[in-house]
């Protein structure tokens, strides 16, 4: 456990940067959240249909920035074999590695998301949900975002690759974060969207250390 | 013998029916030219082997 | 940068991890790169006994596929128009079949890679190799035929309908595996991460479905037509059905002689590296 801590606050200095992680997440995310009503035009009422929908998008794509670097920095420098040798099992720093992109990377951007979302046009009753799901759906972001940057570990092209890999695999949970939050929209019930987004989180969380031990086993064979 | 208009969905149906037998064929002859390929590769690095 | 894990030590190296024994790396000249483990479970595991097993069945599967195909077709041209739909129904008998394969192509993708990956089995990962690129194109397929289906049903090209979504997420699939299969130099390697890339993508097919399905029934209101098809009678589940088994009979002979071609040109790159060595 004392491993894994000290695994884990290596990990969240790296991607926090001093701020730089948390900053570079955000920006992306609002400068993609400009660009859709200057694509789409800023009639409110269209604006504020597909709102709450583009600010999740936003989130999936945003989960991509930082992977690229994930693995690579420690593949390159060889503290990954060091790693892989060491007494930590490499799933515990896949899980280590994964937590800390959520912590750094994806609650800033829930915390950015509701007021992307209002802006864009969604009703403010919809702010907690909208940070809620940014919330449990960044994990799972995080955690098979973390599994694609592994398979792509030493491979040509590696940030393009881990978003042609991973973003099929983002799709179940756009659809139910999304889909919670536009239930709530349109006065419906709410929570088995949200229910099915922390599942697939959670599915994710425990499933993808393994997948992505292997992985890095591979690229350090 | 089935009329060609099709009750007018003639250009769909004759469309989807023409795609994938190309599509198929074009298949086939992929598959059968990297055979080919790897074929000649194989006898031409046994070749060499022998010879 | 440096790095403590509360005592351990990094110059015990020699101790393995996660207390697996590591992998070990055939001795290439020795034995080269088609060495496979013992576990010879169906006696094709052999890539050898494969080739020589394997010489007439793709003739014969063929010429077995060109017959159903006929078969098929002009049994898709005779039947009965649907009440519903008219003549578009003998679009299903394309569309259909393809979906079918793209399913069925990516399990077998699935199954192979897990061979690979747990049995170190260098000829489940030439069949993986194999089986991708023909998946592809079913599923490319049975998304064009599906639009050109959905034309004439929808009056417009492309509908995010449960199934054409779900059939496009699943091309997805196969083009991210290729992509990382292609965009690793070494060929093991390659093989290994495409293969848990592959595992990953068979758990999270259904996943991906029921969340399709989960998606479409909240954003589609009375829908006027559902895509589902036309109810089935006998007169057009024959059809189906031999067009059905067409084009697994013709998948089949493909990939036999796809991963004949994969395991000759390993041989031959072997071969080559091995003369390029001794010389």
């Amino acid at each position: 456990m004392n491993a894994f801590l000290t695994l884990y606050r290596r990990e969240l200095a790296l991607a926090w940067g001093r701020g730089g992680g948390a900053l570079l997440a955000c920006g992306f995310y609002a400068g993609v959240a400009t660009l859709v009503p200057l694509a789409v035009g800023p009639d409110a009422e269209r604006l504020g249909a597909v709102g709450p929908g583009v600010a999740w998008m936003a989130l999936a794509l945003s989960a991509l920035l930082s992977l690229e670097r994930l693995y690579e920095r420690d593949f390159e420098d060889g503290t990954l074999d060091l790693l892989a040798l060491g007494p930590v099992p490499l799933a515990v720093v896949a899980l280590a590695k994964g937590l800390a992109q959520w912590t750094a990377g994806g609650l800033p951007l829930a915390v950015v998301a509701p007021v992307a979302a209002m802006v864009l046009g969604a009703p403010v009753t919809l702010a907690p949900l909208t940070f809620a799901a940014a919330l449990v759906g960044g994990l799972g972001f995080a955690m098979v975002g973390g599994m694609g940057a592994a398979l792509a570990l030493g491979a040509r092209r590696g940030g393009v690759l881990i978003a042609v890999v991973v973003l099929p695999l983002f799709c179940p949970p756009v659809i139910f974060g999304a889909g919670a939050i536009e239930a709530v929209a349109q006065g419906m019930d709410w929570t088995s969207g949200f229910a099915l987004l922390a599942a697939y989180s959670l599915g994710a969380l425990a499933l993808c250390p393994f997948a992505t031990a292997a992985a890095i086993r591979n690229a350090l064979s | 013998m089935p009329d060609l208009d099709m009750g007018g969905y003639g250009g769909f149906v004759w469309s989807a029916w023409g795609l994938s037998a190309l599509v198929l064929s074009a298949l086939l002859w992929r598959v059968l030219a990297r055979a080919r390929k790897a074929r000649r590769a194989l006898d031409e690095a046994e070749g060499r082997e022998d010879g | 940068m440096s790095l403590r894990y509360g005592g351990g030590d990094p110059q015990r190296a020699e101790l393995t991890r996660d207390g697996e024994t590591p992998p070990e790396k055939p001795d290439l000249a020795a034995v080269g790169p088609l060495a496979v483990s013992p576990a010879s479970m169906f006696g094709l595991a052999n890539p050898q006994r494969f080739m020589s097993a394997t010489r007439r069945l793709p003739a014969a599967l063929g010429v077995l596929a060109a017959v159903l195909f006929a078969a098929g077709a002009w049994l898709s041209f005779t039947a009965p128009e649907d009440y519903q739909q008219g003549d578009t129904v003998r679009i299903m008998f394309v569309h259909v079949p393809a979906a079918w394969m793209s399913l069925a192509v990516y399990a077998a993708l699935g199954g192979t890679s897990f061979f690979s990956l747990v049995f170190r089995h260098a000829l489940a990962d030439a069949a993986a190799r194999a089986a991708a690129p023909i998946g592809a194109a079913f599923t490319a397929l049975a998304l064009a035929t599906g639009s050109l289906w959905g034309r004439p049903m929808w009056g417009t090209w492309w509908e995010w309908d449960a199934r054409l979504t779900s059939v496009l997420v699943l091309f997805l699939f196969y083009v991210g595996y290729m992509a990382l299969r292609a965009s690793i130099d070494d060929e093991q390697k390659a093989g290994r991460a495409a293969a848990v890339l592959a595992l990953a993508g068979l758990v999270n097919l259904p996943i991906v479905k029921f969340s399709v399905d989960w998606w479409n029934t909240l954003h589609q209101p009375a829908s006027v037509f559902r895509a589902d098809g036309p109810a089935m009678t006998a007169d057009l589940l024959t059809p189906l059905l031999v067009m059905g088994l067409a084009y697994t009979v013709f998948f089949t002979a493909l990939w036999i002689v796809s991963i004949r071609a994969e395991i000759n040109q390993r041989r031959a790159n072997a071969l080559a590296l091995r003369a390029a060595g001794g010389a």
